[in-house]
């Protein structure tokens, strides 16, 4: 058995959805998107065992194209990340009725297709096709079951779209060009290409752009907040908790053993960047009055630091920047999540409008409180594990990359608790806040118990991911 | 050979099928002829062939295009059936033309001969001044096929004037021989000028900018099937002849050449797009959208030796998501006054399957993977890179991003938008039409291979 059969699974499912009618496509949905976790469960068994799970394929002969899949550990956790997450995101809508739900549920599958295709690639260009693929549908994710004003959601979502193609076209464009130097897109013949210094900058700037918008590092993430904002929910999910990882693993998988020398002349620019982001992002946060954007700017506050660790070249920045990966992918469906709670019950994401609700339902409070503190990295959870290495390792380069940097602790922490302050406690909102339901319980407890998890026993996933990291990390050292 | 033969008989047949009152089975009579002649014409695939002097070279290059035409001629026809439903009368009149005009295109590509090569572009012509104008009662029509037969012919007497001047220079019409002669020395300065002149008419029938002016015009005013005749089939015919023209006549460009090509190209793809930003008519936006996909096509000329199998590719992925769209276009404005995007509000919700085929070949013509645009234009880019002309891609790549901004101004306009009224029910033609385009688009899209190998030896 090898990791197509996976792609092949949710590409069927996303098609027996859309045939499977309004009634049962979230059913049929989540069924696909188990049966996928169980498949990739048992491939990370068997890859485990020693056996080789990856697939190469000649496709086209001319330019010379494989249809390569790789599966080390490293991608095979960003895999079990998309797979993991998408059952819960699709889980996560039970209970909500979506108009035309059998085209919105087979997009949300194929998109979940597309990026573990991405993850997988180790071909450029089949990873390029996989990485436009993702793009498709969720502009139409968010375009058709979006809220807010339908103009300016149609401003924004073809922003986006424009902005992320812009992007990844330069990125075709430097794959082209490799083509013309190794006459091979496979990932073993890119990483062996001898690059002059001056083709290398071209080529990181070519994939940083690519990769900047869609992670978003500032200055290129103004698309960003607006998208998230009005966004469906579950599309938000996916962008925040998936689609934004596809770009931190392309760094660390594509740019920088391609391009080496280029990461390190200007790695303090690349850092400082992503920096300015966490500043920038925590300080924005701050000033939200809508609670979906405030977390939007929290996400970009927090992949800036995950960017920066990679940045750093160091071998903890690439560990703690995959563990806060995984960590944020599930902290951030689980913010989202909570935000769609309230909305679900008051309509609205307007901060000052909420208010008390902790008197009326504790147990939601209680559980929303776990998340939140999870997410400002408070020790023990997950997210700990990763935000702690990635300031290590920047500690490394330069201390005042720590200090900033360990900024986004400190002001996280400020603005999540405030968040959580004056929508959770103060005074009673006059509307009743019903209690969670089953359904949304079990979601939430599913992600807070895989964040305590692993906040208490990394092991499994460093043991997981430390091999195929360790290969890489000597691939950007060795001498080019 | 057989094919150029086979088609010309076909036309005649239709011409005459009146006396014995076939009109009925007129469109399938001439569908099932032209399926056989798409038979006839791929079994001569590896059998290269001259024939009466060298006058029709039949080669894979010519077989593997001819075909191209004969299926896109065939999408055509399908969709006239219902398109001429209220001028039956005339129907015969307008397959048979259609059929003559393929008899022109296939000349067009086969020829081995100056003067085979003009009488093709004429045939062609004169069919596409009649399609244009063959709405005659309305004024537009006239007009679009007024203007086009005056710059048209225009183009015609300057492509003959070159012909006349390689002539003079080489003594000969047999491009075998010219090819010969342009490669010693002391070749008459009558040579690159009638070169430049053939050059020049070439680019006016593609429309490449600046000789593009003529094009929105007469897209919009010519009956909507024309038009999809126009911006898929006669653009595709001429931009391989003129790839052909430079291949058979010249052993390599000389840069000063090439340097034109390039600024011919940049232009005109970014006055395509520039201009189709700005419309609101779907008819125009996708007139100025061939011009931009026309600057793309000219790249290939950039890398003259290899690129034959790319603009294969490339021609038929544009024209097949051409047919796919105009087949919707043809579809949603049938009883309307005008093409305004305002028609196509709402499609998504009155009928999904067209709405789906529209935007399925938008986003082929945007360059999206899995649809063979992506790989169209990704091979382009990939030979144009090859040849040193990195800065060309780049400006393809950005122009690439702005016609995201009208392509997807009409797919935003199907699915946010509500509908003015009630859907009406669809002839089965348009659906199978445009079904099998967009699924033999994304069939070649995924297997790229089947078509981009086929000229590469």
């Amino acid at each position: 058995m090898d990791v197509s059969i996976l792609l092949l699974s949710l590409l069927i499912g996303a098609i027996v959805t859309y045939f499977s009618g309004d009634k049962l496509a979230s059913k049929v949905a989540l069924l696909f998107s188990l049966v996928s976790f169980m498949l990739s469960l048992n491939i990370l068994y068997s890859y485990s065992n020693g056996n080789d799970v990856s697939l190469v394929r000649e496709w086209i002969s001319l330019p010379k194209i494989s249809f390569a899949l790789l599966a080390d550990g490293f991608s095979l956790v960003m895999v079990l990340l998309t797979t993991i997450l998408t059952p819960l995101i699709v889980f996560s809508s039970f209970g909500k009725s979506v108009e035309n739900a059998k085209k919105f549920y087979a997009l949300v599958l194929f998109m979940s297709f597309a990026m573990t295709g991405t993850f997988l690639a180790a071909d450029g260009l089949l990873y390029y096709i996989f990485w436009e693929l993702a793009l498709i549908p969720i502009y139409f994710i968010a375009l058709v079951w979006g809220n807010g004003d339908i103009e300016e959601r149609k401003k924004d979502v073809l922003k986006f779209f424009i902005y992320t193609l812009a992007g990844s076209l330069f990125m075709l464009v430097a794959f082209a060009y490799l083509y013309t130097k190794a006459e091979s897109f496979l990932l073993q013949d890119l990483y062996k290409l001898n690059l002059s210094f001056q083709e290398q900058t071209w080529i990181f700037l070519a994939f940083f752009l690519a990769y900047a918008i869609k992670i978003p590092i500032i200055p290129f993430h103004s698309w960003q907040a607006n998208v998230y904002q009005k966004a469906p929910t579950i599309g938000t999910m996916l962008l925040s908790g998936i689609m934004l990882k596809m770009g931190l693993y392309s760094i660390i998988r594509w740019q920088l053993p391609i391009a080496p020398q280029a990461a390190k002349e200007y790695l303090p620019i690349l850092v400082g960047l992503s920096i300015a982001g966490v500043i920038y992002g925590s300080i924005l946060a701050l000033r939200q009055k809508d609670l979906k954007r405030l977390l939007a700017y929290s996400s970009l506050a927090h992949v800036g630091l995950i960017a920066a660790g990679c940045y750093t070249l160091t071998i903890d920045g690439i560990h703690g920047a995959v563990h806060q990966m995984i960590a944020h992918g599930f902290v951030i469906v689980g913010l989202f999540f909570a935000a769609e709670i309230i909305y679900r019950r008051y309509n609205t994401y307007a901060i000052g409008e909420l208010g008390g609700i902790r008197s009326q339902a504790p147990k939601f409070t209680s559980l929303f409180l776990i998340v939140v503190v999870a997410s400002v990295g408070l020790p023990g959870t997950y997210n700990f594990v990763g935000e702690f290495t990635v300031l290590y390792s920047l500690s490394q380069i330069n201390i005042w990359f720590v200090i900033l940097g360990g900024l986004t602790i400190i002001l996280g922490a400020y603005y999540m608790l405030k968040m959580f302050q004056n929508v959770m406690l103060g005074e009673t909102n006059s509307n009743s806040f019903s209690e969670v339901t089953i359904y949304e319980t079990i979601t939430l407890v599913l992600i807070i118990s895989f964040l305590l998890f692993f906040g208490l026993y990394p092991k499994p996933i460093t043991d997981l991911v430390h091999p195929s990291l360790n290969e890489i990390f000597s691939t950007i050292n060795s001498l080019k | 050979m057989n094919t150029l033969l086979t088609i010309s008989g076909l036309g005649v047949f239709c011409l005459i099928a009146e006396i014995f009152n076939l009109r009925k089975l007129l469109i399938p009579v001439a569908i099932i002829g032209l399926l056989a002649i798409l038979g006839l014409t791929i079994s001569e695939f590896n059998i290269p062939s001259s024939h009466y002097n060298n006058m029709i070279v039949v080669n894979r290059f010519s077989v593997s295009f001819s075909s191209l035409f004969i299926v896109l001629t065939i999408f055509l026809i399908a969709l006239s059936g219902d398109f001429y439903k209220e001028h039956q009368s005339k129907l015969s009149d307008y397959v048979a033309i259609k059929i003559f005009l393929l008899a022109g295109a296939v000349a067009m590509v086969s020829f081995g001969n100056l003067a085979m090569f003009f009488i093709g572009i004429e045939v062609l012509s004169i069919s596409l001044y009649i399609l244009a104008a063959s709405k005659r009662l309305e004024v537009n029509s006239n007009e679009a096929g007024m203007k086009y037969f005056l710059l048209g012919s225009f183009a015609s007497g300057i492509i003959l004037f070159g012909i006349c001047l390689i002539y003079g220079a080489t003594g000969y019409f047999n491009i075998d021989e010219i090819f010969q002669l342009s490669q010693g020395a002391g070749i008459p300065v009558w040579f690159p000028i009638g070169l430049t002149l053939i050059i020049i008419g070439m680019l006016f029938k593609i429309a490449a900018a600046p000789f593009h002016f003529w094009a929105p015009d007469v897209y919009e005013g010519a009956p909507s099937i024309t038009t999809a005749l126009m911006s898929t089939l006669a653009k595709v015919v001429a931009m391989a002849t003129l790839y052909k023209l430079i291949q058979g006549m010249v052993p390599a460009i000389p840069t000063i050449f090439e340097n034109i090509i390039v600024v011919i190209s940049v232009l005109t793809m970014s006055v395509g797009n520039l201009m189709a930003l700005r419309q609101n008519n779907v008819k125009r936006m996708l007139a100025f959208s061939g011009i931009s996909h026309a600057g793309f096509m000219l790249m290939a000329l950039l890398s003259l030796s290899s690129a034959a199998g790319t603009l294969l590719y490339y021609t038929t992925a544009y024209a097949l998501a051409g047919i796919a769209a105009f087949a919707v276009i043809i579809l949603v404005t049938k009883n309307k006054d005008n093409e305004d995007i305002i028609n196509f509000n709402g499609l998504g919700k009155t009928n999904p399957l067209m709405a789906a085929i529209l935007t399925a070949s938008l986003l082929s013509m945007a360059g999206i993977p899995i649809f063979s645009g992506f790989f169209a234009k990704f091979s382009l880019f990939t030979n144009t890179i090859e040849s040193g002309y990195l800065f060309v891609v780049i400006a393809g790549v950005i122009n690439s991003i702005v016609s995201i901004g009208y392509y997807f101004k009409l797919i935003i306009a199907m699915y946010t938008k509500d509908a003015a009224e009630t859907p009406s029910a669809t002839p089965f033609v348009y659906y199978f039409t445009a079904v099998i385009a967009i699924i033999l688009n994304i069939a070649i899209g995924v297997f790229p291979n089947t078509i981009l190998n086929l000229l590469s030896a």
